[in-house]
């Protein structure tokens, strides 16, 4: 398969992990969009790897993986934060950052 | 062969994507985005990324994904059942828009932009390419120093995490404790206290001073009903 083929499906993805990112409420889902568009950006690194026949991108991709398992962590121990303290799960009603 | 391969992957990615943005019931959405994780991993061995692969699925459907199912039943038990669904109105529509325009660029970026191998197969590689052998080798020698900062990040991410979702007051509910002294042990039995005397008497001992004495406690025969 043709290289261009993967990045088609990488920009796919990315574009529905932004709608979904800008379009639902719920952090818990939003959190799992941020995750698609990781994956998305990952499976174009490893496209553009395989592309050049360098390991480079492929270092680089598990990089990210590892970027992507911290925001994980810490955006979960905000929600669960947010469930301790009886905040409602949505980011419409947290408020509280406004200056 | 690898064509199929290619596709029947490539579809299971797309709907797993679908999935998760499209599906009300969180918990369905994560099952989505590990149907999603596995079909990305499929199309990684197609590009001879084997290491990655195996990493994102032991660590992403593997262990994340754990995390994910375990804080979506620890919050959807709580005051806050319903999960709010998605926005609604002008700000949808604008959200839709704004992302078919970013795929059309995307698109337009991607396979618009004449690099002739983009078209191609892929430069030839080594056989060792996208082994766990050649990628370690990697990680220790020209990326060494990415390697420790992903470390350190990893730690701090972890140590950030518990600070967040602890217990602000301690871990020990502040539920009032019963005093018991000495006198509880020693005095008889129909011999009331003070604090009794003045519940019984309706919390007002000295509500006129007028009153007469012990005019708001209870009789001895009311005393001995309530102490049986």
């Amino acid at each position: 398969m043709a290289i261009g083929w993967y990045l088609a499906v990488s920009a796919l993805i990315f574009t529905i992990g932004a709608a979904g990112v800008m379009t639902r409420r719920n952090p818990l889902v939003v959190l799992l969009c941020l995750e698609l568009m990781l994956n998305a950006a990952n499976l174009a690194l490893i496209a553009f790897s395989r592309m050049y026949g360098n390991g480079d991108g492929q270092i680089f991709a598990i990089i990210v993986l590892v970027v992507a398992a911290c925001e994980v962590t810490v955006g979960l121990g905000v929600i669960v934060a947010m469930a301790r303290r009886n905040v409602p799960i949505d980011v419409d009603e947290l408020r509280e950052l406004h200056g | 062969m690898a064509a199929v391969f290619f596709f029947v992957a490539a579809t299971g990615a797309i709907a797993g994507a679908i999935g998760v943005v499209t599906m009300r019931n969180s918990f369905y959405a994560v099952l989505a985005l590990v149907g999603h994780l596995l079909s990305l991993a499929a199309l990684f061995l197609l590009l001879r990324a084997q290491f990655v692969a195996a990493a994102q699925v032991i660590v992403y459907a593997g262990a994340v994904m754990v995390l994910y199912v375990f804080v979506v039943s620890y919050v959807s038990v709580g005051p806050h059942q319903s999960t709010p669904g998605p926005v609604a109105g002008g700000a949808r529509v604008l959200a839709y828009l704004f992302a078919f325009v970013l795929a059309a660029e995307l698109m337009i970026a991607m396979l618009g932009n004449g690099l002739e191998a983009v078209g191609g197969d892929g430069a030839p590689y080594d056989p060792g390419f996208g082994t766990p052998g050649a990628i370690g080798s990697l990680l220790l020698t020209k990326f060494l120093f990415p390697f420790e900062a992903a470390s350190f990040l990893l730690l701090i991410a972890a140590v950030g995490a518990v600070v967040l979702a602890r217990r602000r007051d301690g871990g020990i509910d502040p539920a009032p404790q019963p005093v018991l002294s000495v006198m509880d042990l020693v005095r008889d039995e129909r011999m009331g206290t003070m604090a009794e005397g003045v519940e019984a008497g309706g919390g007002r001992p000295a509500a006129g001073a007028t009153a007469p004495l012990g005019a708001g406690l209870p009789s001895v025969a009311e005393r001995e009903r309530q102490a049986r």
